[in-house]
């Protein structure tokens, strides 16, 4: 997957767990959680939705990469860098 | 009794398979409208259900729901429509004083088994399970969300009680605001069982799922063709408060909680015991210190399964043979809300103590005579002129069994 792939994927995986949030503006350099309401419940349903999805464990050390967009997309890409779309 | 002991319903909200507010449900009552239908289940396919169609997002956002339950989400429509109806000037209410006691049948059964289904589709992967389970698991949770939801900050219980629960929902009620742990409390019960598949596989099993290729008469209590229980969700929860204060912010009063009970059977996982919901409605009467003749209305559990009917009218038989009592039935219109069903089955009932109307038990073609009861008020709404006081009966499985007998309030 390129990089917007996965930023698509990450939003869309967004989108389901804040499904009253506009993400329209979404900043991919700020924090989630300035922009969005979502607690260590929620960020721990981005894991899981990345582990149904595409098999990936994701140590808690590594969380605090899943903070921003940008963070997230630059840490998932040399782990999805071979999955395709929708796999 | 001292007007502090006094315990009154001030504020209802409810929804039920056949109407969303109190207006609505008692208007589906008297016009005999069912509200079962065709239902879809995992595993089991086609099968009959009470199916509820509140406004969900009304006072929840979809990540709410999203996060909860729907048992939680049930208690949370039906506690705020509660409290929205009960006039209470909420904002400035102390929510310290406040406490939330809600019956519920089964709780946990739904997520479990959405866990395991999805978890099947990773090869049964426990990794994949849901960190969502557990507070949506714990058996306090649909009261829980309600304190989540509303800002209570006093105690919150719920109830298990199969399906005496909804009346243990207002006894629970009752005894905290008589100890004066709290000052209003937020109760009744709910039930979100149509979304497990357990418990209709778990009637079926026993043969008591009731069939009928016409949905609304599928469920027929008392009748010689039933042939079990339609099972239902729903929720019917009030405000209720001490007499005085009630009076003092000049709130609506529906009705008193006079008399309360409740007993166990000891005898059977199953099956009821008539001897003992005999004993449990005089205990109430007792307790609300009148007799079987001052009763108008007794609002029957009856499940339309056959030993439940059977064994319910033996009791009623005992006590109100030779009363004027009429006899009633809710579940026939919406199958059993479960944890609901003693909370739904005397609301349904308290406008009586306005238009002087019982409604029916429907679904009544063929009275089995080991059912016969004096009074039945069958297919059709009885005008009875003045209502004063209404018996509602509950009984559920492991031998559990809950009267409520509440009173017209007269200022």
């Amino acid at each position: 997957m390129t990089s917007d792939q996965i930023r698509q994927v990450i939003l869309e995986i967004l989108e389901r767990i804040a499904p009253d949030e506009d993400l329209t503006d979404l900043d991919d350099v700020r924090p989630f959680r300035e922009q969005m309401e979502l607690d260590s419940m929620d960020f721990l349903d981005i894991v899981m939705e990345l582990r149904k999805m595409y098999r990936i464990q994701i140590p808690e050390e590594d969380y605090p990469n899943l903070n921003t967009m940008a963070g997230t997309v630059s840490y998932l890409m040399p782990r999805l860098k071979d999955v395709a779309v929708g796999a | 009794m001292s007007d502090q002991d006094r315990i009154v319903i001030t504020g209802i909200g409810l929804t039920s398979p056949n109407g969303n507010s109190l207006a609505e449900f008692r208007q589906n009552l008297l016009n005999g409208k069912s509200g079962v239908v065709d239902y879809e289940t995992r595993y089991m396919g086609p099968v009959l259900a009470g199916v509820c169609n509140f406004d969900e997002l009304r006072y929840q956002k979809k990540k709410d729901l999203r996060r909860g339950t729907r048992a939680g989400s049930i208690a949370v429509y039906c506690a705020n429509e509660a409290v929205r109806d009960s006039g209470l000037d909420w904002p400035n209410v102390a929510r310290d004083r406040v406490g939330v006691y809600i019956g519920i049948t089964e709780h946990g059964n739904v997520e479990t088994e959405n866990e395991i289904y999805e978890i099947s589709k990773f090869q049964y992967d426990t990794k994949v399970w849901s960190h969502h389970h557990n507070p949506r698991t714990v058996a306090n949770n649909a009261a829980g969300e309600v304190t989540l939801n509303m800002g209570i900050t006093g105690p919150h219980l719920t109830l298990g009680a199969a399906c005496a629960a909804g009346n243990a929902g207002f006894i629970q009620a009752a005894q905290m605001l008589r100890l004066d742990e709290v000052d209003i409390a937020v109760a009744g019960g709910v039930s979100e069982s149509i979304h497990t598949f357990g418990i209709f596989a778990s009637f079926a099993a026993q043969g008591a799922l009731a069939t009928h290729e016409d949905p609304t008469k599928a469920c027929r209590p008392f009748d010689m063709n039933r042939n079990g229980i339609v099972v239902a969700e729903g929720g019917g929860i009030c405000t209720v408060e001490r007499l005085p204060h009630a009076l003092a912010r000049g709130a609506k009063i529906y009705a008193e909680i006079i008399g309360y009970a409740m007993n166990s059977d000891a005898r059977d996982f199953v099956l009821p015991d008539a001897n003992r919901q005999a004993e449990c409605m005089q205990l109430a009467m007792k307790r609300a210190k009148i007799n079987v003749d001052q009763i108008d209305i007794v609002s029957s559990h009856a499940t339309a399964t056959e030993q439940g009917d059977i064994e319910e009218a033996s009791a009623l038989r005992r006590i109100f043979a030779d009363s004027k009592a009429v006899i009633n039935n809710t579940k026939s219109f919406i199958g059993h809300a479960m944890g609901a069903a003693g909370a739904l089955e005397m609301l349904g009932n308290l406008p009586s103590f306005d238009d002087g109307i019982a409604h029916a038990t429907i679904n009544l073609d063929d009275l089995d005579p080991r059912c016969a009861l004096p009074n039945l008020v069958i297919n059709q709404p009885r005008e009875l002129g003045n209502v004063n006081c209404i018996l509602n009966n509950s009984f559920g499985m492991l031998g559990i069994n809950s009267v409520v007998i509440v009173r017209k309030y007269v200022g």
